[in-house]
């Protein structure tokens, strides 16, 4: 079964290859896509289960042995990434077919967006450090055309910050890895959870904050996350949608397995991240309230969310950290499924400013309610997935005795509940201040929603709806991943052997 | 030998961070480019005493080839997204005769309200 790991990786990848040699014929490119992508899912799926049963699995590419080889490894945590990360791959792709004005039809949008997929799934996979710096150049790769797809001004603005940054941070990358390599002789993760804990102290806590630094900037937590809120709303909405679903998340990914596999926490380290974690969330929810365009709101909502999933971490206790995983489960499900209903509108209406737009509640009731249910998913509303995360997330740090964290954490979901309503009675409410630039969308008639945009998102919005009633067996296994990254054992004797 | 390399990881490193903080698209370009160069050096370093090659002599004699291949991978990766920035920077000239970055959304809504208060006041 050891076959099922390299699947994700390698589907994705030979896929691109052939779409590229069909670039003129849409149809097939889109048959082979969703067919990839749905066999892709299937792998990982398998993958859970197995890994779920038998613990974690570590295939070495090409023969070549532990700390040497190339090593990919599925623990629990990696298998929960690969399967929601397929789910909302594949659903964001029959969005980007389905919808009129977006990028599909771009010249190599679909091999770009299989090699996007198998970056993020190898970026899950990856067992070495240099391997997890090559992951994300692939991914990243593809995230720097697909941004920029369609060449308009505003794209390649905003485009050239999202260079400029990711890639000062792989230089960063390279540097914590050649820096380590000095002081180790190793850049497997497993071979360096051992080989990092004997480094004098002083050296330790210079590279895991140089690492912090590096997965920081990509996963946009406080105080790196400035490129992101204006990068992402330029792009078209499909490719927005899964950036902002996926790519800080594999950021964050990147932070928790290194801060849990090689510098399990002492006192300091996790008041640190509890800061950051505090500042993140105030700073990017003060960010969205400011904000008066749907996708700008909402991209500077991820960054207030990330901050969640680092305060989980913060306390590095197995509650914590099963709240995080949970939390990111949650977070990529609703936000990819926030950014498509934002597509939505900007289908039907031509815009996104909360100026321009009103009463979308009877004249695309649809949206309205596919809008509804992630809000206040988002927010932590009960009954919605949101809600069992934050409260995961609360109960853990109440146990750890970090109140203030808590009080803060708190706060700002309210604060969140309070720019949601804004989205809410400025696109759905009311009318509109300005005539919206669509002329279609002008007057009071029936706003034109195309089927297999709706599909997509609806099916998104039952995830998330099966994530809130399915809380408990959910929670159950992100306390299974959480232990295993505390325990760390079974990874490392899984990679080389006991 | 490695005090010589690590000077010029210095060099290299203090040249890269100057020129990625100016403002013309192309400066920025050279800046990560003599950057990643530095990082590069940085891994080479990583493999021991210089001057030795790798998979030639017996025992400690040759140069641990791992950290060589690193490098080479990463020259390979910077290479590619360098030539994608320098793309970026020729359609950027081509809508707009210039390669000077922009500022963003927020900077210039801030801008034109300290604007609108100096007027005002």
């Amino acid at each position: 079964m050891r076959v099922l790991i390299p699947l994700p990786i390698a589907l994705p990848l030979l896929a691109a290859g052939l779409s590229m040699a069909l670039h003129r014929r849409t149809q097939a490119q889109r048959a082979l896509g969703l067919g990839v992508l749905t066999a892709s899912l299937a792998a990982t799926v398998a993958l859970l289960v197995r890994v779920h049963a038998e613990g974690p699995i570590a295939v070495h590419v090409g023969g070549w042995g532990a700390p040497i080889g190339i090593t990919l490894v599925a623990d629990l945590f990696a298998a929960v990434m690969l399967v929601v990360s397929a789910a909302m791959v594949l659903a964001v792709m029959v969005y980007s077919i389905g919808s009129p004005r977006t990028a599909d039809h771009a010249l190599f949008f679909h091999p770009l967006y299989l090699i996007l997929a198998a970056g993020v799934s190898s970026s899950f996979l990856a067992g070495d450090l240099f391997n997890l710096f090559v992951a994300f150049e692939v991914m990243l790769s593809a995230s720097y055309v697909l941004i920029t797809l369609g060449g308009t001004r505003d794209q390649i603005r905003s485009g050239m910050t999202y260079v400029v940054i990711s890639l000062l941070a792989s230089t960063f990358f390279v540097t914590a890895v050649g820096l380590i390599y000095a002081a180790t002789g190793t850049v497997n993760m497993a071979d360096l959870a051992g080989k990092v804990g004997d480094l004098p102290a002083p050296v330790r806590d210079a590279l895991g904050l140089l690492l912090l630094v590096v997965f920081g900037i990509k996963a946009a937590i406080f105080p790196l996350f400035f490129w992101l809120p204006d990068s992402y709303p330029t792009a078209p909405t499909p490719v927005t949608a899964i950036f902002a679903g996926l790519l800080t998340k594999v950021g964050v990914y990147a932070i928790i397995r290194t801060q849990t596999l090689l510098f399990p926490s002492d006192e300091s380290g996790s008041v640190l991240l509890l800061g950051i974690a505090v500042a993140t969330m105030v700073v990017g929810v003060l960010g969205a309230i400011a904000q008066d365009d749907v996708k700008r709101i909402l991209s500077f909502h991820i960054v207030s969310q990330i901050g969640y999933m680092i305060m989980g971490l913060g306390l590095f206790t197995v509650a914590g950290i099963a709240g995080a995983i949970f939390y990111i489960v949650h977070h990529i499900v609703v936000k990819t499924t926030l950014f498509l209903v934002g597509g939505l509108v900007e289908n039907a209406t031509g815009t996104g400013a909360l100026r321009r737009l009103g009463g979308l509640l009877h004249r695309a009731p649809i949206i309205a309610v596919l809008f509804l249910v992630p809000a206040l998913s988002l927010a932590g509303l009960p009954p919605f997935s949101g809600f069992v995360a934050k409260l995961a997330l609360v109960q853990a740090g109440m146990d750890a005795d970090r109140y203030f964290v808590v009080g803060a954490s708190l706060v700002v979901s309210l604060l969140t509940l309070f720019s949601m309503t804004k989205i809410w009675a400025g696109v759905f409410w009311g009318t509109p201040d300005e005539e919206p630039p669509l002329e279609s969308a002008r007057g009071d008639g029936r706003l034109s929603v195309p089927r297999l945009m709706v599909a997509p998102t609806a099916a998104l919005v039952a995830i998330s709806l099966a994530v809130a009633m399915s809380a408990a067996p959910l929670y159950d296994l992100s306390r299974q991943a959480a232990e295993g990254l505390v325990e760390r054992t079974p990874y490392i004797q899984e990679v080389l052997g006991p | 030998m490695i005090a010589v390399l690590a000077l010029a990881v210095g060099v290299l490193y203090a040249v890269g961070t100057y020129l990625i903080l100016q403002r013309k698209l192309t400066q920025i370009v050279i800046g990560l480019a003599i950057m990643g160069h530095g990082a590069n050096l940085v891994l080479l370093m990583a493999g021991g005493r210089a001057g030795r090659a790798p998979f030639s002599g017996t025992g400690d004699a040759f140069a641990d080839p791992l950290p060589q291949a690193l490098a080479l991978t990463a020259i390979v990766i910077t290479f590619g997204v360098a030539a994608f920035l320098l793309a970026l920077s020729y359609r950027s000239w081509l809508l707009r005769h210039d390669d000077e970055v922009e500022d963003d959304v927020e900077d210039r809504r801030i801008a034109r309200r300290a604007n609108a208060r100096a007027d005002a006041g």
